[in-house]
Formats: structure tokens, sequence, C-alpha cells
């Protein structure tokens, strides 16, 4: 693995920037470099979140990822913002339930992840953005599949460590996709 | 690895200065760095710490007045214009000799400006900041890590030399997170005699002021501090050098702006120019030696900033202007893109050659 710069865009609420701090946290475990910078102010409230997360074995320079090796769109204002700043043959994960539109790109890989309409069918409406980053970590091979539960135990809080099992669902159910 | 935490940097400031001992912090939210604030909240109390959120950042600061009076490691933190809210206070404590931890997590400006990252108080930080004939230690971390080690040394310069250190950040600095060992503490202590403790009738009162109406006696205190600063000058510089041996430009860049710098000049070294980076981390006192003896070796220096060139005149005054200074920056907010700083790289390269 050289590096992965990743984006994790979509509208404040559905856990952009926890989904990015859980993947940070699996690189640091894991005794990579990382970085994880959000974006911050009004914006955040009902407009665009976004997380800039890179994985690296070589120190990382500048945390802002403004060309993507992977672009997880959760909301269309995200998708039409970012889809052109992917690098070529980068790959971009949308959340098909929210968005309708297709990726006009051709140079880049695509997936559509129905992942608001599952999880509100599997009933963890609040974690359609682990749905996603179990796909993105299935089909982003520099990620790796392991220290899934140890992570997220460093970003769960411990009053909520209830949740630490419909996260691993999560994960799993978009592993399996 | 074990001991790395993810964590803000605005949280590492606040963690670190706890480290190092402070146990009154005195704030009032703005952001880019309300996290230090929230930080300090949760944790203050727990250890027998003082956090309180004052009326306002004048309040705030005068409060640090009062701390540092006593001779206990305090600080305050705020973001651009609440900083400017604070400058009558920082000026009151370089007259009273003070040793204080002031943050500041700047946003861009002028005036209310906007929230997002810029480095647009370097002159307000470098040249004091405020009124009357006075210097600041200035800091400039880039990285998490450093917010948290350069907080610790921080501490200990001001109270070294009786002084206000100030922590130069942005807010992309404050935001971001990065693996971080707090495995940190302070080693260096000093007596602080001056100190307003209460006298327990076995000495003479301790008097902390910044009024001296005889100009002899103000000018006396002057040239007294005058005299620190040259000792800071000569000592207390820190840069970090990168690429420099054979580099034939070299690109200044603090902070922030140095690791979008880093990224430019592995790209550029890949097309076989020969660029390097000189960055700065005390920014008062700046790295004079450092870049004079680049300047007989470079054909030109690159100064890439978050405002409109404010570095350029040390950078300048520095290589005694034996050669050009370029311009790379962004403003109000904008951060310079690697690819940007290339551009000025390939341009600069070929304009010397």
């Amino acid at each position: 693995m050289a590096t992965v710069n990743m984006l994790f865009a979509g509208f404040g609420g559905q856990g952009i920037l926890f989904a990015g701090k859980f993947l940070a946290y699996k690189g640091l475990i894991e005794g990579k470099q990382v970085s994880w910078l959000p974006s911050y102010g009004p914006e955040m409230r009902g407009g665009t979140a976004n997380c800039s997360v890179i994985l690296s074995d070589a120190p990382i320079g500048s945390p802002i990822v403004d060309k993507p090796d992977v672009l997880i769109a959760m909301n269309l204002p995200s998708l039409d913002k970012y889809e052109n700043s992917v690098v070529p043959g980068g790959k971009i994960f949308v959340d098909s339930t929210l968005i309708g539109r297709k990726v006009e790109r051709t140079d880049v890989e695509v997936f559509y992840i129905p992942a608001s309409g599952l999880a509100s069918e599997k009933n963890i409406k609040t974690l359609a953005n682990m749905i996603i980053t179990g796909k993105v970590i299935k089909e982003v091979s520099e990620i790796g599949s392991d220290n899934l539960e140890a992570a997220l135990n460093k970003v769960i809080s411990a009053r909520h460590q209830d949740m630490l099992k419909y996260n691993l669902d999560a994960l799993n159910i978009g592993a399996e996709l | 690895m074990s001991d790395m935490v993810l964590m803000k940097g605005n949280e590492a400031i606040a963690e670190a200065a706890i480290k190092a001992g402070c146990r009154h912090y005195f704030g009032y939210p703005i952001t880019p760095q309300t996290e230090v604030a929230a930080y300090m909240s949760k944790r203050m109390p727990k250890i027998g710490g003082v956090f309180l959120q004052a009326e306002s950042e004048v309040a705030a600061i005068n409060m640090v007045i009062g701390v540092a009076s006593t001779g206990k490691r305090v600080m305050t933190s705020s973001s651009s214009p609440g900083i400017s809210l604070k400058s009558e206070g920082i000026s009151y404590l370089a007259g009273c000799d003070l040793p204080a931890l002031v943050v500041n997590v700047q946003r861009g400006g002028p005036g209310l400006g906007g929230i997002q990252p810029s480095q647009s108080d370097y002159w307000q930080a470098v040249k004091g900041g405020s009124h009357g004939d006075f210097h600041n230690i200035v800091l400039a971390p880039a990285s998490v890590q450093e917010m948290a080690s350069l907080t610790v040394k921080g501490f200990e310069l001001a109270d070294k030399y009786r002084m206000v250190s100030m922590i130069l950040a942005d807010g992309t600095m404050g935001q971001m997170m990065e693996p971080v060992s707090l495995d940190i503490e302070s080693t260096y202590s000093v007596k602080k005699p001056w100190a307003v403790t209460g006298t327990k009738g076995e000495r003479q009162h301790n008097i902390v002021n910044s009024l001296f109406l005889q100009p002899e006696e103000l000018e006396q205190k002057n040239f007294e501090r005058y005299e620190r600063y040259k000792l800071i000058e000569a000592n207390e510089a820190m840069y970090e050098e990168y690429l420099m041996e054979d580099a034939e430009i070299c690109v200044v860049a603090f902070g922030i702006t140095s690791r979008v710098a880093k990224n430019a000049i592995n790209e550029a070294r890949k097309q076989g120019i020969k660029v390097g980076l000189i960055r700065p981390i005390t920014l008062w006192p700046f790295p004079k030696a450092a870049l004079l003896k680049a300047a007989d070796k470079c054909k030109a220096f690159i100064s890439v900033e978050m405002n409109m060139g404010q570095m350029i005149e040390d950078i300048e005054l520095s290589i005694r202007c034996k050669k050009e200074v370029h311009l790379c920056c962004r403003t109000g907010g904008m951060i310079p893109s690697p690819e940007q700083v290339l551009a000025k790289i390939i341009e600069v390269d070929s304009k010397e050659a």
C-alpha cells in the first residue's frame, strides 16, 4: 500500500465524520500513517459535511484531499461537487437510495449501494454510513478487512457500546453486496 | 504504536497544557478553536483545575494576567478576531513581564472575516501585536504532535524568559486529527521569586505592574527586556530543513502550508528540480541564520503563505535581499493546492535558470 486518499461527503447527521474516523482509527491500529480532516462551520448544519481521510505507509504531507482515489457520496450535492475531482481510475461509492442520477465519468469505477434503503429495511436507519463503508473496505483492497471491531471500539464512546454490534452488522451487510 | 491516539489539534493543545502543569484556563468560544475550551471544560474539574468561560475575550485575558501574577502556568485560546480583543491584555502581560500561553487558531480576516483557515495574523503575532515595545515568542506547529509538543515548549519558554508564548496555528491544524503521543511532560521549571503569593510576613511585597511614569525607569525596563530578546534570538530559533542539502530553490512555509509545500516539492524533485524547504517552527525568533545560509547557495526563494505575503519581509531581511523572494499564496480562508505550489516552483526555476 502506498497511499489512499479518501473523501467522505454527504449531509450533516449521516455519520460522514464518524465513518472517516473509524477508518482512520483502523489505520492507526495497523501502524499506518493517518490523517482525518473535517469540513467545519455552517455547512455542517443541513448542508454538506465532508472529511478527508488519508491512509499511508509514508509520512503524510497535506491532509487535504482534493483529488480523491476514493469518493463516498451520500447525497446529490456531494456527487455534483466532487465527481470531477476523483483521479482517473479511482472509485466512487454512491448511496443510490438518495442519489437518483448515475455517475457521468467513464474513467472511474462506480459502485451503487442502496445504503439508506438497506439501513431502513434492516432497522438500523442511522447506519447507512457503515453499510457503504463495509462495501468500501471490500472493494478498496489497500484498506484491508482486519481490526474492524477494535477500530469500532475506539470510535464508539463507552456509553454507546450497545451500538457496536449494529455497526458490525452494517459493515457486514455492505461487505456482502 | 500502542500509546498513539487520534486527536484533533485543538484537543492535543488542551491535553498537552494539562500535562505541562497548566491548571487554569480562561476562554471564550470562537470557531475554529472551540474544542480547546470544550476539552478543558471536561478535564479541568476532574483534576482540580479551573476552567472558566469568561464573559468576553477581554475578561479572559485579564484573568490570565491575574493567575500569571501568582506564578502559575495559565493559558487562554481564541481565533483571530478574539486575539485582537485580547491584545491589550497581551501588552500588559509584556509590560508586567508575566509568563503565559496564548493560542491563536487563525481564521480568515480582516474584521470578523470568515471561519476557514488562514495565516493572516502573522504580522500581528510576530511584531508583538499590541501597543508598546515588545515581542512574544511565536510557535508555529505543523502537525497534531507539534500542537502538543510546542504547547509544552511554549509554557517552558514563557517561564524561562517571563513573557508571552503564542501558538500560531490555523483552522486546519486545529480541526484535523492525526496520531499523537501524549507521553510528554514538562521537565523545565524555574523559581518565580517575583510571584504575588502572599508575604506571610517574611519578605517585602512583590509588585506586578506595567505603569512606570518616570521615563528613565520605563526606558531601563525596555532595555532590560531587549537584552532578554537578544538571548532568545541567539538561542531559541527552531526550524526544520527538508531536502535542502542540494537545493537551488528554497521554499519557506510554516504550519499547514509547509505540508502542502512538501507534496509539491516531492513532485518537483521527480521532475528534476532541486528544491527544498525551510520550515520556521519559531516565527519569532525567526530562523534568520538558516535562511541567510541558504541565500548563499540557492538562486531564489518562494514564500508559501495563507495571507498576502506577510512573511516575505522577514525572509528578505534574513537573507539581506541577496536573492529574490517570490510569493505563492491564497487568502481569505482558502488553502493553496500542491499543484499551485508546484506551478510556482516550475515558473521560478525556469525564470532563474
